[in-house]
């Protein structure tokens, strides 16, 4: 390494000397042939853990994690994951890449083949997806360093009302249609940027992003999970990918006996009751409501399209490019006296305005494009939500719900049936 | 039970037939974003580009580490050893440059090392661990030869998916590299000749 560090520096110099000696202010002087110059600095990545490590290290908690909540049905043996997860994704490697954050990078690579990701990241963003089509959302369970960590302080969990956990459920799909926008137009990567608990696994960082991961943390003793129910965009995917697992988590090993143990034995509100024995609400009225719903439909989606696409100017001025421009055009009219560092930094680069200018309004274009797609898509989301809303279906016993369980095992113990341990069924009607 | 069973298989098929179209499309969205010219099989990390960098200052506030791990780096191929260092002496100390004491240096924490080669000729080397990445330095070496540079340095950057200084970065000098070839010297079309 050092014999190549001055074999780089030999050829700079004799090129460089070559070349263009009148380059320089002050030529470097010759000092003579005993002189050595220093090595610059190019500290190599001591800790480094390879990609590939990773990568097996997270095919096999999520292997554990699938076999322990659904396969031993064990309680502890997920909360032991969940801790040596927390320590070693959260605490260790501290953080980057997780899924959640590679939403978007995979999103901008998506759309900029020109941006630089890793393959690590693509994997990381692809696999947990995949196992939660085969075994519901064992990544929340016991490999997510953020679950883990409002999963180990839930303290006591308070019982929200379900107007409220319906109303903030929404919030996740309107986070994640912006992640994307952002993401793709290579804006700004707002995850990240507002991610709870990365200055605590870091114990470093802006005042901020501490303060943010004290209060989350301070909610989460008593509400279950804030970030992964009303935040967390990959938990929409995920629940979306559950939605059609092959196995899924079942709270009892056997037939349900309705005993209600289990009933408040959930603290994410994911275990639904039976209603065969309760009276079904009016046919007609039940029926009316969905028609309502499905005319609703198509207007939810134009509304929020038709809104997300009126904020998008503002929206923006979240990429440093927009905001460079706007700001030079201020300054050309003489609204704004003073300089910023980056008009300043622009202005000493020489580009054209106009170059700027009109990288500026293409990425206004693409995100006022951008915006009407999230827009739909969270229109469509509402909408969706609303229909299942209005419709009734039958379920017989106590099950977790598909989308919103994640696979925690807290109702496991709660099961008398015997026996235990048994393997989960396939998944049943949902 | 009997009653639900044909119910249940319907359903069933449908949920895997729609699991097998959802895991062919997320395969599917796996090769569009790796299909691009930026996908690397190496983590990426991230470096400054001296030739956008400004040396504004931010680097050394807003990183997430308390100690940035942006460094200032020096191309001594580029320096002109000079006596009367533009990136050592704060402007306008010349006149007490042969005795100059800590006084007159621009560097906040001293972390320069100042070493006499040969007649008018001294060499400067930095000491890392001093250094806050503040760039001051580097601003003052630019009236120079602009030897000085800044840079990450890969071995304290914990590598975060969005880099705090890259967000405050007016220049946006802030790239992505593949972390096989990380630094910013090595890869300049002259060294690689």
């Amino acid at each position: 390494m050092r014999f190549l560090g001055a074999c780089i520096l030999v050829l700079l110099s004799t090129t460089v000397g070559a070349s263009g000696k009148e380059a320089f202010k002050y030529p470097p002087p010759d000092l003579g042939p005993d002189y050595v110059a220093p090595h610059t600095s190019m500290p190599e990545i001591t800790h480094e853990i390879p990609p590939i490590v990773d990568v097996a290290i997270l095919v096999i908690a999520l292997t554990l994690a699938s076999y322990v909540a659904l396969k031993k049905r064990s309680r502890t043996g997920t909360w032991l994951l969940c801790v040596a997860s927390l320590a070693y994704f959260g605490f260790y490697r501290q953080g980057c890449v997780c899924p959640i954050g590679a939403i978007q990078s995979v999103a901008e690579a998506i759309f900029n083949p020109a941006a630089a990701i890793s393959l690590a990241v693509i994997v990381f963003f692809i696999l947990p997806l995949m196992f939660t089509l085969f075994f519901g959302r064992t990544f929340c369970a016991a490999v997510c360093p953020l679950g883990a960590m409002q999963e180990v302080v839930l303290i006591r969990p308070l019982r929200l009302p379900k107007w409220l956990t319906c109303a903030l459920g929404l919030l996740p799909c309107v986070y994640l249609a912006l992640a994307v926008l952002f993401a793709a137009t290579g804006s700004a990567y707002v995850i990240c940027r507002y991610d709870p608990f990365i200055a605590l696994f870091r114990l470093n960082g802006p005042a901020g992003m501490l303060i943010l991961g004290a209060s989350f943390l301070v909610i989460s003793m008593f509400v279950g999970r804030p970030y992964c129910r009303f935040l967390c965009p990959y938990g929409l995917l995920l629940g979306w990918a559950s939605k059609l697992s092959w196995k899924r988590v079942t709270i009892t090993p056997d037939e349900c006996i309705k005993c209600r143990l289990c009933e408040n034995s959930c603290p994410y509100g994911a275990i639904t009751t039976p209603n065969a024995d309760t009276l079904p609400d009016d046919r007609k009225i039940g029926a009316i409501t969905l028609v309502c719903m499905l005319v609703v439909a198509p207007l939810a989606i134009a509304a929020s399209a038709w809104i997300m696409v009126r904020t998008a100017p503002s929206m923006a001025k979240m990429h440093p490019t927009v905001r460079l421009a706007e700001r030079i055009v201020r300054e050309d009219a003489r609204e704004v006296s003073d300089t910023t560092d980056a008009s300043q930094a622009f202005r000493e680069s020489g580009r054209p305005t106009k170059e700027l200018a009109a990288e500026a309004a293409e990425i206004r274009d693409n995100v006022t494009q951008g915006s009407g797609w999230a827009g739909a898509f969270i229109g469509l989301v509402i909408a969706l939500r609303l229909i299942s809303l209005a419709t009734r279906r039958t379920r017989e016993d106590y099950q977790a719900d598909r989308a919103s369980c994640v696979a925690c095992g807290r109702c496991y113990e709660f099961c008398p049936v015997n026996p235990r341990n048994r393997a989960p069924q396939d998944g049943g009607d949902g | 039970m009997d009653k639900t069973q044909d119910k249940l298989t319907r359903r069933n098929f449908l949920r895997t037939t729609t699991r097998g179209v959802c895991a062919a499309g997320l395969g599917a969205l796996a090769l569009t974003a790796a299909r691009g010219k930026g996908v690397s099989m190496r983590r990426m990390v991230w470096q400054i580009d001296p030739t956008k960098c400004t040396a504004c200052g931010n680097c050394a506030t807003h990183c997430v580490l308390t100690e940035s791990a942006v460094k200032c780096a020096h191309d001594f191929s580029k320096c002109g050893r000079c006596n009367f260092c533009f990136g050592y002496y704060k402007s306008g100390s010349s006149g007490a440059k042969s005795h100059a004491g800590v006084e007159f240096q621009l560097c906040p924490t001293h972390a320069f090392v100042r070493k006499h080669v040969v007649e008018d000729s001294y060499e400067y080397t930095i000491d890392i661990d001093k250094c806050t990445g503040c760039g001051i330095c580097v601003k003052g070496c630019k009236e120079g030869n602009g030897s000085l540079f800044l840079q990450v340095d890969q071995d304290r950057c914990m590598n975060c998916n969005e880099c705090t200084i890259a967000t405050a970065c007016p220049a946006q000098a802030f790239v992505r590299r593949p972390a096989d070839d990380p630094y910013w010297l090595q890869q300049r079309p002259e060294a690689k000749s």
